[in-house]
């Protein structure tokens, strides 16, 4: 039960993925325009990435390893990845179209998204087990729109703010990102096992 | 060899069987009339009607909420075939003659812009070579009239060639 707790801080707050990883660049600055739509691409990705760490950990034991052919890892992760964004998309248009609308075309972008990935595959370079690899996907989605719904709430707060002519718009949004990176650092020091 | 090759397959036959009944039980029933309606449209997503792709435009105008001659690149058949389909009225001050992009090569300086806008990649030439424009490709939107520095390409009128030309429409003689 500690042990569980431990990979859930420690993927969410501690490897952050987003800003000590630095995976998943792409819809951190992207989808973080209004919170709204950061919460609904936070519960997207963390569906998607939840089932996809948990899939590709199934797929390399009982698959790749047995026949040998962890050559085909990258390919079979991809697909895999792939389908479950094809089907999280339809799933989202069914449910909510106006979250669709509000995604846009981030919502298939989470195909490419490196967090998701990146996660499969640093996922199966540890010796977790089914469980573990569950909550670890799991908790580094939770970090993933933890840090999303933050930055959005802070740029909402900077469009209103009056930011020297130099730096509106896109730079102080990479400013505040570095920030919050910065402040993520102070979590380094939570023990995590 | 033959494991990597079958579970490979199979995997993939196996997400396309569980995407296949997804898409059947998750189906989003469209408005039919708005999927009529972009199928007439030219599908080039240029996005002069002012809205994002093909689809928006189809959206605005099955809600009725823009006018039928929105679509520069669909021209006068476009406007007649939408008046017809949403059943309104336009008069004729849209349906001009049919034109088309084309460069004077007196003025052309080869600086290769026009070619990136096009949508229907109508527009031949490397830089630092005169462009020509794919006559039969060409859906003269104007996007390359924009974006010319020398101004010598221009919508011009179809010059009918053998190939092009045909009798006139018959018209009605009122008698006026």
């Amino acid at each position: 039960m500690r042990d569980y707790l431990f990979i859930l801080l420690g993927t969410a707050l501690v490897n952050n993925v987003v800003l000590v990883r630095f995976l998943g660049l792409c819809p951190f600055m992207g989808v973080s325009n209004k919170i709204d739509s950061a919460l609904g691409m936070g519960l997207a990705t963390t569906f998607v990435l939840t089932l996809a760490v948990a899939i590709c950990w199934l797929l390399e034991h009982y698959v790749l390893i047995p026949f040998n052919i962890q050559f085909l890892r990258i390919l079979a992760f991809i697909l895999v990845i792939a389908g479950l964004v094809q089907f999280t998309e339809m799933f989202v248009h069914k449910a909510s179209p106006a979250l669709y609308q509000v995604l846009g075309i981030y919502l298939p972008l989470i195909t490419t998204n490196c967090a998701v990935f990146g996660m499969a595959l640093l996922n199966i370079q540890q010796p977790h087990t089914l469980v573990e690899s569950l909550l670890f996907g799991f908790g580094s989605a939770l970090g993933f729109t933890l840090v999303l719904v933050l930055f959005a709430g802070l740029r909402e707060r900077l469009a209103l703010a009056s930011v020297p002519e130099t730096f509106a718009g896109a730079p102080i949004g990479f400013i505040t990102a570095g920030l919050l990176a910065l402040a993520f650092m102070g979590f380094v020091g939570l023990p995590t096992h | 060899m033959i494991a990597a090759v079958c579970s490979l397959t199979l995997l993939g036959i196996a997400l396309g069987w569980l995407l296949g009944l997804a898409a059947r039980y998750l189906r989003v029933e469209g408005n039919p009339l708005q999927e009529e309606i972009q199928r007439l449209l030219p599908g080039v997503n240029c996005g002069q009607c002012g809205y994002p792709g093909c689809a928006g435009a189809a959206e605005a105008l099955a809600g009725g909420k823009a006018a039928v001659t929105l679509c520069p690149p669909g021209g006068a058949p476009l406007v007649q075939a939408l008046a017809a389909r949403l059943g309104v009225t336009v008069d004729g001050a849209t349906s001009g003659p049919l034109l088309l992009a084309s460069v004077d090569e007196a003025t052309c300086i080869g600086c290769a812009h026009c070619g990136k806008h096009c949508p229907t990649d109508a527009i031949i030439g490397a830089p630092k070579q005169i462009h020509g424009v794919i006559q039969d490709a060409c859906i003269g939107c104007g996007l390359c009239v924009a974006v010319c520095p020398t101004e010598c390409l221009q919508l011009r009128p179809v010059v009918a060639t053998l190939k092009t030309w045909h009798w006139p429409k018959p018209a009605l003689n009122l008698g006026v």
